[in-house]
C-alpha cells in the first residue's frame, strides 16, 4: 500500500523463519538468569516497607556473622561525589539518608545460596523515621506540598513554582486566542492515567564479577549492555574500560531494561566478596516495586473546531510524576499529542513531578500513549457533538511532508493520510453493531530514534557474512539486519549471521530505543556489507589485472563493468572469500555513526468493543493496527510489533494500574493483582503494513516498535464511550469504573 | 543567518525572543555562538537537547547547517 514499486527486492519483504526461533521453543535460548559460574553467590536486597522515611541506622554485622554470608552492602559501598543523572542513579541503586519509596533499596547481601541471603535480610536492623509522603501528582504539585527533594529543579522551572516541579517546558506557535475565536466549538477537558508497567516476562537478572584491581565482568538481560557499563561504572567510581558487559538473550524490556536498578549491587557485592561472581534475579514483587513504571499522568485539553472539523486552536498543559527523580516524559507526551494535526495554532506546558514512587523508566514511546489518551478523546468527543466522522475529521486535519508540525519542525516524508487512507477502505470500519458495542478510532505518532550505533560485517571463509551488532534483538532485529545484509551482498538469509556482541567487540552502541536497531543497526550493516563488497571487488580487480573502478558487484559476485573491463567469468563472493588469506587478508566492512535520516511513523487503530452492563467488562471484539513502516524488511516481525503495542494498550486502558494504600505502598505487587491482558482476553489484532519509505535509509527504514502503543488508549475509550454513552477520562476503564459511570448514567 | 527556534521555556534566556539569529557552518558552531549571545541557555544546551535542522533530526553536532537553515531546539528525545 503506497509501496515503492520503483524497487523489486529479492529477500526484503520476505518472511524467512526467524534465527532465534529454535533456541526459544527448545529452551536453549540463556536469559539473564541462567548463566552460572563456578563459585558463585546469590544476592537478596533489603528493600524500604515505607514510602518515604529518614534511615536513621542501619547495622550490618549480625547478618555479616550468619553464616555462608559473604558480603553485605549499604550505601557507603557506592561512590560519592556524582552529580546530575549519575547523582539520581547512585540515589536510586541504595538509599542513602532517605528513603523515597515503598521497595527502595537500603541494603543487599551476597551468600552462598539464595536462602542463606534472604535470611540474612531479616538479620539487618535499619531504624527509620517514616515521613510524610505525597503519590498523585495532582497532590505533589499543589503549592503547600511538602518538598520531596528540595534543590533537584533543573534551570527551566521558574522562580516560584511548586516545590516539586523539577522541570518546565513551554512550546507553541499562532495565536491562539484568535485560534479559538474562530472556533464553532470549543471545549476542554481534564484527562487522568495511572502508571502502567512494561510488564516483561523475564525480569532483570545479572550475574556479575569484580575484582579488587577494578576489573570486572557482568553478563546481563539488557537492552543496551554500553548503557549498563556507563551507568555502572558511575555509580561504583569504575572505569567504564574496564567492565565488559554482555547481553543475555532478553524476554521483553519496551524500555524498562535500558537503565540499572539492581546492576551495580550485584558487582559491588562482588567486589566486597573478594571477586567472586554474584547472581541477582529479581523477583517479580520487586520488578513492580523496584523498577521503573511510566509515569501517571493529569493532563488538561482544550481545543478548538469548527462546524466542518477544521480545527483552529489546541491547548495542552499535562502535568506527570515519574517517581522520586526527575525524567517523567512530559515532553515527549506534549510533542507527540497534536502531531497528528496542522494546527496554526497551539500551545503546551508540561511540568515534571516528584512523587514517593519509584524511577520512572522509558516504556515504549514514552509519554505519548498518555498525551494521545487525552487530545484524541477530546477531538472525538468534538466530533459526536458536531456530527462529523471522527475518521473524516482526523483526514481533514491530517498533516502532510512540508506541514510545520506542533512542536515546530517541519516534517519531512510522512505516512498519515496513506494511513488514514488505508483505514478507510478497511472492511473492519463496516462491520456490524449490536446492543452494548462501539466503535472507537484514534491516531498516533512516534518520531524514532537513530543514535550511537557502530557495526561491523566480516565475510566468512566460505562466502558468508557474520554481521556484529550492539543493539539487542528485542522485536526482530537480528533477522531484519540479516535480510539487509543478505539483500545487499546478493547471498542467502542463511548465509548471514546476525550476533548481538558484548561492550569490548565495538565501538559505543546506544541501547535498543526508540524503534532504532533495524533503522540504525541495520544502516549501519548495510553501509559496512557495501564497504566489504568495495574490498572483494577490488581483489577482484587485482586478479584479473583491471581497475577497480572496471568491477561492479551482481548478484553475489564481482563482474567486469561492461565489455571494455574485459572478458571475465564472474568472482562469487565464496570464491573471493576462499582465497582472502592469499589476496590480502580477512575482508570486512565497518561503519560507526550517530545515525542520521530518522523516519517518523503514524499509525491509526480501530477497536470494536462490548461492554457488559451488568459487570462493567470490557470486551475486545475487533482491532485494526494500521502503520506506516516505510519498509517492512520482515512484515512478520512488523506485525508482531504492531500487534504488541495494541495489547499493551489494551492492558493499559482496560486493566493495569500501580495501587497505592494509603500508607504509600505498592498493593499490588504480583500479575495476580496487576493484570496485564492474557492470550485469552483477545481477538487476533488485524494489521495492515503502510508503505511509505523513509528516503533517510538505504531500504527505507521507519521504526515500528513504539507507535503502535500510541492510539490504543484513546481509540479504546472511544469505543466505550460509543457503546455507553459515557465518557471515561481516567484510565484505567477497569470494570468497577465503567459500572459507576453506567450507574451514574441511569 | 541560522534562525535557531527556542521552546517557550528557554525565552526568559533571551529577554524574550523566541528566534534566535546566529553565525555558524554546523550545529556546534551555532551552539558556541548562543552560549556567547545567551550564557543563561548554556545549562540546556550541555544537558543534551535534540535539534532539528530543516525539517531533519540530528544528533551530530558537526552536521551543516545553511545560511538559512532553520534550526529547532527540543528537549532530548528518547524512546522505549
Amino acid at each position: 500500500m503506497a509501496k515503492d514499486d520503483t524497487h523489486a527486492y529479492r529477500l526484503i519483504g520476505t518472511r524467512p523463519n526467524r534465527p532465534d526461533g529454535l533456541d526459544k521453543v527448545t529452551g536453549r535460548a540463556r536469559y539473564g538468569a541462567d548463566m552460572a559460574l563456578p563459585g558463585m553467590l546469590h544476592a537478596a536486597v533489603l528493600r524500604s516497607p515505607h514510602a518515604h522515611a529518614r534511615i536513621t541506622r542501619i547495622d550490618t554485622s549480625r547478618a555479616e556473622a550468619l553464616a555462608g554470608v559473604k558480603a553485605v552492602i549499604t550505601r557507603a559501598d557506592l561512590a560519592t561525589g556524582q552529580s546530575g543523572e549519575d547523582w539520581n542513579l547512585t540515589e536510586n541503586t541504595l538509599a542513602g539518608e532517605v528513603a523515597l519509596y515503598d521497595g527502595h533499596a537500603v541494603a543487599a547481601v551476597a551468600a552462598t545460596s539464595k536462602f542463606i541471603a534472604q535470611d540474612a535480610l531479616a538479620l539487618i536492623d535499619v531504624e527509620y523515621e517514616v515521613l510524610p509522603h505525597l503519590i498523585d501528582v495532582d497532590d505533589a504539585i499543589r503549592p503547600d506540598a511538602i518538598a520531596l527533594r528540595p534543590g533537584s529543579a533543573d534551570a527551566s522551572v521558574p522562580d516560584g513554582s511548586p516545590a516539586n516541579v523539577v522541570k518546565q517546558i513551554e512550546f507553541g506557535h499562532g495565536d491562539l486566542d484568535a485560534g479559538f475565536a474562530a472556533a464553532d466549538l470549543v471545549r476542554e477537558g481534564r484527562y487522568l492515567t495511572e502508571a502502567t508497567h512494561q510488564g516483561y516476562i523475564e525480569p532483570h537478572a545479572c550475574v556479575a564479577q569484580l575484582g579488587a584491581d577494578g576489573k570486572g565482568e557482568m553478563w546481563v538481560c539488557t537492552q543496551g549492555q554500553w548503557y549498563i557499563r556507563k551507568m555502572c561504572a558511575a555509580v561504583l567510581g569504575l572505569e567504564a574500560a574496564q567492565l565488559r558487559v554482555t547481553p543475555s538473550e532478553i524476554g521483553g524490556g519496551f524500555g524498562g531494561k535500558t537503565t540499572i536498578f539492581a546492576e551495580p549491587l550485584a558487582l559491588a557485592l562482588s567486589r566486597k566478596a573478594g571477586g567472586r561472581p554474584v547472581k541477582l534475579v529479581m523477583s517479580r514483587s520487586e520488578v513492580l516495586r523496584a523498577t521503573g513504571p511510566t509515569a501517571s499522568a493529569s493532563m488538561d485539553v482544550k481545543i478548538g473546531m469548527k462546524r466542518d472539523g477544521t480545527i483552529t486552536a489546541a491547548l495542552c498543559d499535562f502535568r506527570m510524576q515519574g517517581g522520586a527523580f526527575p525524567g517523567a516524559p512530559v515532553d515527549m507526551a506534549l510533542f507527540c499529542a497534536l502531531a497528528p494535526y496542522k494546527l496554526d495554532a497551539v500551545k503546551c506546558i508540561g511540568q515534571d513531578v516528584l512523587a514517593n514512587r519509584p524511577k520512572a523508566a522509558a516504556y515504549r514511546a514514552p509519554g505519548a500513549p498518555m498525551g494521545a489518551f487525552a487530545v484524541e478523546s477530546l477531538i472525538d468527543e468534538m466530533a459526536q457533538e458536531l456530527g462529523l466522522d471522527p475518521l473524516e475529521v482526523r483526514l481533514k486535519n491530517a498533516v502532510r511532508e512540508g506541514d510545520k508540525s506542533s512542536y515546530g519542525p517541519t516534517f519531512g516524508s510522512i505516512g498519515l493520510v496513506e494511513v488514514l487512507e488505508a483505514v478507510k477502505a478497511h472492511p473492519n470500519l463496516s462491520a456490524p453493531l449490536g446492543p452494548n458495542q462501539g466503535r472507537g478510532i484514534a491516531s498516533g505518532y512516534w518520531f524514532n530514534h537513530g543514535g550511537e550505533t557502530s557495526v561491523t560485517v566480516a565475510v566468512s571463509e566460505d562466502g558468508g557474512a557474520t554481521v556484529s551488532v550492539g543493539t539487542p534483538d528485542i522485536g526482530g532485529s537480528r533477522a531484519s539486519i540479516a535480510l539487509m545484509v543478505a539483500e545487499t551482498f546478493g547471498i542467502g538469509y542463511d548465509d548471514v549471521r546476525v550476533n548481538v556482541v558484548e561492550t569490548g567487540a565495538l565501538g559505543v552502541n546506544e541501547p535498543t530505543h526508540g524503534s532504532r536497531a533495524t533503522f540504525a543497526s541495520g544502516k549501519a550493516a548495510v553501509i559496512s556489507a557495501k564497504a566489504a563488497i568495495s574490498e572483494m571487488c577490488r581483489r577482484a580487480a587485482a586478479d584479473w589485472g583491471i581497475e577497480p573502478e572496471a568491477v561492479e558487484w551482481i548478484d553475489g559476485a564481482a563482474v567486469p563493468a561492461g565489455p571494455n573491463a574485459g572478458q571475465f567469468p564472474p568472482l562469487t563472493m565464496a570464491e573471493i572469500a576462499a582465497k582472502m588469506g592469499e589476496t590480502g587478508g580477512p575482508i570486512s566492512g565497518h561503519h560507526e555513526v550517530t545515525a542520521e535520516g530518522v523516519g517518523a511513523s503514524f499509525g491509526a487503530h480501530v477497536v470494536d468493543v462490548e461492554v457488559d452492563s451488568e459487570t462493567g467488562k470490557v470486551t475486545i471484539l475487533r482491532y485494526l493496527v494500521v502503520q506506516d513502516a516505510g519498509t517492512a524488511i520482515h512484515p512478520a516481525y512488523v506485525e508482531g510489533q504492531y500487534q504488541g503495542g495494541a495489547v499493551q494498550g489494551i492492558g493499559w486502558a482496560l486493566n493495569e494500574e500501580y495501587v497505592y494504600g494509603r500508607d504509600g505502598r505498592l498493593q499490588n505487587t504480583v500479575f495476580l493483582d496487576y493484570r496485564i491482558p492474557v492470550a485469552s482476553d483477545l481477538p487476533m489484532i488485524d494489521t495492515v503494513i503502510v508503505e511509505v519509505p523513509n528516503p533517510g535509509h538505504p531500504y527505507g527504514v521507519r521504526g515500528v516498535g513504539e507507535t503502535g502503543i500510541t492510539p490504543p488508549l484513546p481509540a479504546i475509550a472511544n469505543a466505550v464511550a460509543a457503546a455507553t454513552g459515557v465518557r471515561l477520562r481516567h484510565l484505567p476503564m477497569s470494570p468497577p469504573k465503567v459500572l459507576a459511570a453506567l450507574k451514574a448514567r441511569g | 543567518m541560522a534562525r535557531v527556534h527556542l521552546w517557550a521555556g528557554l525565552r526568559r534566556f533571551t529577554d524574550g525572543a523566541e528566534v534566535i539569529e546566529v553565525e555558524g557552518a554546523t550545529i556546534a558552531q551555532v551552539f558556541a555562538a548562543l552560549r556567547v549571545a545567551h550564557p543563561g541557555l548554556a545549562p540546556f544546551l550541555d544537558g543534551g537537547v535534540s535539534v532539528v535542522v530543516d525539517g531533519a533530526l540530528s544528533t551530530n553536532r558537526h552536521a551543516p547547517v545553511g545560511v538559512t537553515s532553520e534550526v529547532f531546539l527540543l528537549q532530548r528525545i528518547k524512546g522505549g
